[in-house]
């Protein structure tokens, strides 16, 4: 069976939530603004494992859950084996009859970026190149947030955070971020997409294609943190809409190999505009830190520049 | 009783028949030695459909058990197998699947620690991981290491502990050593491992549960309190699925394997297959007049302590054999040793002789002749009325 991969509104209005109100996350965080667009998004039951963070221990807090579908967390590092282990007991109790043949679930693991770029990299790497039907999902972050805003792989060049801090001789992160979705499609995987949820058609379009392709799937999407970025909370929308406009976060997919660039701004935007109104990047706006600048916007250009490449080369 | 088919068999092969047998829904593993072979074995089963399972190739022993959490949280029959640096790797995940109260049997073929790198027998993997609230049960044989995976199986997943368990067995003794193993037909076993129902299943999508919540302050003590509990009081249920099997097998399973314990003045307790030369040993001694015995536990969590008190108080002396130091304990004692005087305090017995001999660490044979040695130190510390040193070592150079 494939799900139709069109967005229909109607559909997502009349959908029942399967995340419900309550959880703790804070006011303007992306996450469960993104995994709800998940959810609408999936047809049918779905079992969700999740690595430790945010999203994880906001949702769970005992006896308390705010999932309506089967949940599992069991580490940090993991979220993609422990699916990938539900996924194989599927696939044995189906062919014991355990559970019937028509009876179609479909499997979902999600990490922050810390769980993904960093922590859990050999787990999904595995995952991937064991073949597992899943889909493994990126809350991209930035940077460890649950423990207190600390850098992570994903955290960009230049940002102030906890382990990374500014100070008299470092400004903030000096190593640029790693390019993990170019890396999981060098998995060689059926499908893998960066996505953001400004354009929830786009998402939740990803997200279908990413439950129809014959194989694992790996979306990594932009989710805001208003306390790590130092951003206002009703900013969630306009900040992830920016880093597209200014192709920080270009949004593509690699489609059996295939780039496609899903998103090109008319007008490609200075990387400054998504800098300067984020706290986390404050400091690189003085005098001295020109420099900075130049390289993070050089390198943008270089990334886009490449993208675009693939793509053409189809 | 129902006759075995005997076979020649390592005791690693043994597991993997053990296995087949069993036809979990999942393995998930990873190559280590000396635990290899289960897994090889097992991998051909599957490639042969001789077994339905789905077989989980991951990249690391955490990857493993991360999987057979997934699994067995999911609803299925899981088990894995791993030794050594492997059991270290899956350490957190140990603790995660004794927290989730998940039925996963785990085939351990106990191999030495690193570093400094060593690939043979010792006991200081397990052991570690003696605290991680998963059952453990020890093998001296290949027979062992067969009967007792079939009975890990009955006990993970009885409805009233569903608890982890770790089947233990000597890296390379009796992991590579071939033996004449008994093998119970298929049907047997099937029936008597029966069906697995998980009470909660992440495959019951009609049933939504939460696996792994956020425990705050004021629910994880609670919850502790409560897996403690369950692994304490599992000892009569594991004693019955103990003599279900000795019924069926016409192979007696005590708890505790006691040898001429009855008016034993001289014994030795010790895991494993060290109890075999220990036995034969003591056998040539009581040929001789001396009254010595053996004590073997079968299962080391929950730790027997009553069995074990009430098997060696009467002793004139006594000595613990430990395959493992805890570093750092009094003297570098052992665990098995530091148990057992807990548990002799905790009944009241404080006067008894008790000695501490370490061995065998990194598969350093243990001979005849030492065991020999233990049994004199013990006639001399019985008669001198001195215990002396408290830990002392066996077959180690100084
Ligand atoms: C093995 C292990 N190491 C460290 C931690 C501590 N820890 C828990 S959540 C977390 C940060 C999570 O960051 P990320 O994956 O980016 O997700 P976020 O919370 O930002 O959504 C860390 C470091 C842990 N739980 N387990």
């Amino acid at each position: 069976m494939t799900d139709r991969i069109r967005i229909n509104l109607k559909d997502i209005v009349n959908n029942e939530e399967r995340l419900a109100p309550g959880h703790r996350l804070c006011g303007g965080c992306g996450e469960p603004t993104i995994m709800r667009m998940i959810l609408h998004a999936i047809e049918g039951p779905v079992v969700i494992s999740t690595a430790t963070g945010c999203l994880e221990v906001s949702t769970t807090v005992y006896p308390t859950t705010a999932w309506q579908v089967p949940w599992i967390h069991s580490a940090f590092e993991n979220s993609a084996t422990t699916i990938s282990g539900v996924e194989a007991a599927y696939k044995a109790l189906k062919r014991s009859g355990k559970i019937p043949a028509d009876k179609e679930i479909k499997f979902l693991a999600v990490g922050g970026d810390g769980a993904s770029y960093d922590i859990g990299f050999q787990w999904i790497s595995g995952a991937l190149e064991r073949g597992h039907k899943l889909v493994y999902v990126c809350l991209n972050n930035e940077a460890y947030m649950n423990t207190g805003i600390q850098r992570s792989g994903a955290t960009p060049k230049g940002a102030n955070t906890t382990t990374s801090p500014v100070g008299d001789v470092i400004p903030g992160k000096t190593q640029w971020r790693k390019p993990f979705t170019r890396i999981m499609a060098a998995h060689d995987i059926p499908y893998v997409a960066q996505a953001a949820p400004h354009n929830y058609r786009d998402l939740m379009t990803k997200v279908k294609k990413a439950f129809a392709a014959d194989g694992p799937a790996v979306l990594n999407i932009l989710a805001p943190c208003p306390r790590g970025w130092r951003t206002e909370s009703d900013q969630t929308m306009v900040l992830t809409k920016l880093a597209a406009d200014t192709c920080y976060w270009p949004l593509y997919e690699v489609d059996h190999g295939k780039t496609v660039v899903n998103y090109k701004p008319r007008e490609k935007k200075p990387v400054a505009d998504w800098l300067k109104v984020q706290g986390r990047f404050r400091h690189l706006f003085r005098p001295a830190y020109a420099s900075i600048l130049e390289e993070i916007q050089a390198r943008i250009d270089q990334e886009w520049e490449r993208l675009l490449k693939e793509e053409a080369a189809g | 009783m129902v006759e075995s088919k005997f076979l020649p068999l390592d005791g690693a092969t043994a597991v993997s028949q053990a296995m087949r047998q069993i036809n979990p829904d999942v393995v998930a593993a990873y190559p280590i030695t000396p635990q290899t072979a289960v897994v090889q074995n097992f991998s051909q089963y599957v490639a042969d459909g001789i077994v339905n399972t789905e077989f989980i190739p991951v990249e690391s022993e955490h990857a493993a058990m991360s999987a057979c959490v997934g699994s067995s949280a999911a609803g299925a029959r899981v088990m894995t197998a791993t030794a050594a640096n492997g059991l270290a790797l899956m350490w957190e995940m140990l603790y995660i699947a004794a927290g989730m109260r998940l039925p996963i049997v785990l085939t351990v073929v106990n191999r030495a620690l690193s570093s400094p790198l060593n690939i043979h027998c010792d006991h200081s993997d397990a052991m570690g991981a003696r605290d991680s609230g998963w059952i453990q049960i020890y093998a001296e044989t290949g027979q062992e290491a067969y009967d007792n995976t079939l009975q890990a199986m009955r006990i993970a997943e009885h409805p009233d502990i569903l608890t982890p368990v770790m089947s233990c067995q000597d890296g390379f003794i009796t992991g590579h050593g071939v033996e004449r193993v008994g093998i119970l037909p298929d049907e047997v076993v099937k029936q008597f491992v029966g069906e697995y129902k998980p009470r909660y299943a992440l495959l019951n999508t009609d049933e939504p549960v939460t696996f792994g919540a956020w425990d705050f302050t004021d629910y994880y003590f609670e919850h502790k309190r409560q897996q403690s509990e369950v692994i304490n009081s599992a000892l009569p249920i594991i004693e019955d699925v103990f003599s279900e099997y000795t019924k069926l097998s016409g192979r007696p399973q005590p708890v505790l394997d006691t040898w001429e314990m009855d008016d034993a003045e001289y014994c030795i307790v010790v895991l494993s297959s060290t109890g075999g030369t220990s036995r034969a040993v003591a056998r040539g001694l009581r040929a001789q007049g001396v009254k010595v015995g053996i004590v073997k536990p079968r299962l080391y969590r929950p730790f027997p302590a009553k069995y074990i008190v009430e098997a060696i108080k009467g002793c004139k002396a006594v000595a613990v054999l430990d395959r493992a130091i805890s570093f750092g304990a009094p003297a570098g004692q052992g665990p098995l040793f530091t148990d057992i005087t807990a548990a002799l305090y905790n009944e009241g017995i404080t006067g008894l002789n008790i000695v501490d001999y370490i061995f065998g660490l990194g598969g350093r044979d243990i001979l005849p002749d030492q065991i020999t040695s233990v049994f004199t130190d013990l006639q001399q510390i019985a008669n001198e009325g001195q215990r002396g040193a408290m830990v002392r070592y066996l077959g180690l150079r100084e």
